[in-house]
């Protein structure tokens, strides 16, 4: 197996995380997207920690699902807010700091 | 050698498919179900890097309480359950090109300095003691941080949510 498929894979997962971010309308999708690029991240993270045979690239990656799973949390809290201050999740409809 | 290539070749085109699916989908709950997919096959591919607790956490974590998590705030925003709300904006085709010249070039650049590399396979397994062994010794400060960062992130989530 080459190195580079893996990272190359991540490469992918994250720019199409990055297309949901800027294409989705929906504030629960941009998470969700979101969520796509953190474990782009965390599959380089474990590659690159076999490649130079130490756990810390584990590690990191445990870090990076728990600091994930914290960030969805007050996200989606996030959300809800604005649903109940607006009645909408419409992210094109959050618009108060346009210049 | 063979074999896992053919797993890591199956693997990834099951995430990557589900990936651009969950991006253009136009139905949310479809959509969480893609994310299901993709973290399922994350997984499954940390096990073929010898990561197994990382794949379990990834399982547990991810496919098990934040999915439940994206479920409830579907749900509780009333998010439209059909083709009701268009889901992509009007500015979808600059987003396009702005992923595409990112993936691009990353995967350029990735080329051009790793070329044909191979993993390194035959290097030490790390198991599940020695993860914790990490965590417990070098990574105990990071690790403390993490647990304080939870807290404040629960109680930030329950501040912002409630009704008063």
């Amino acid at each position: 197996m080459l190195l580079n498929q893996f990272l190359m894979l991540g490469a992918v997962l994250f720019a199409v995380g990055v297309y949901g971010v800027l294409a989705r309308r929906n504030g629960v999708m941009v998470l969700m997207s979101i969520e796509l690029m953190l474990n782009a991240v965390n599959i380089n993270l474990v590659v690159f920690g076999v490649q130079h045979g130490v756990v810390s690239g584990q590690v990191f990656a445990l870090f990076v699902i728990a600091v994930a799973a914290a960030e969805v949390g007050v996200g989606l809290a996030i959300v809800l807010l604005l649903y109940r201050n607006r009645t909408s999740i419409d992210v094109e409809d959050f618009d108060l700091m346009r210049g | 050698m063979v074999a896992q290539n053919i797993f890591f070749g199956i693997l990834s085109a099951i995430v990557v498919i589900s990936a651009v699916r969950m991006v253009t989908t136009r139905n949310i709950v479809h959509a969480a179900l893609y994310l299901v997919a993709v973290l399922a096959g994350l997984g499954a591919l940390y096990v073929l890097l010898t990561a197994e607790f990382v794949a379990t956490t990834q399982v547990l974590v991810y496919i098990g309480a934040v999915m439940v998590l994206f479920l409830f705030g579907i749900m509780l925003t009333k998010a439209p359950l059909g083709n009701v709300m268009e889901m992509t904006g009007k500015q979808w085709p600059i987003a396009a090109v702005v992923a595409v010249l990112m993936g691009g070039v990353t995967i350029y650049s990735l080329l051009n300095h790793f070329g044909s590399e191979r993993l390194v396979t035959d290097g030490p397994i790390y198991r599940t003691a020695d993860v914790s062994d990490e965590v417990f010794s070098t990574y105990i400060v990071p690790f403390e941080a993490i647990s304080v960062l939870l807290l404040a992130a629960l109680i930030g989530a329950i501040v912002l949510a409630r009704k008063d």
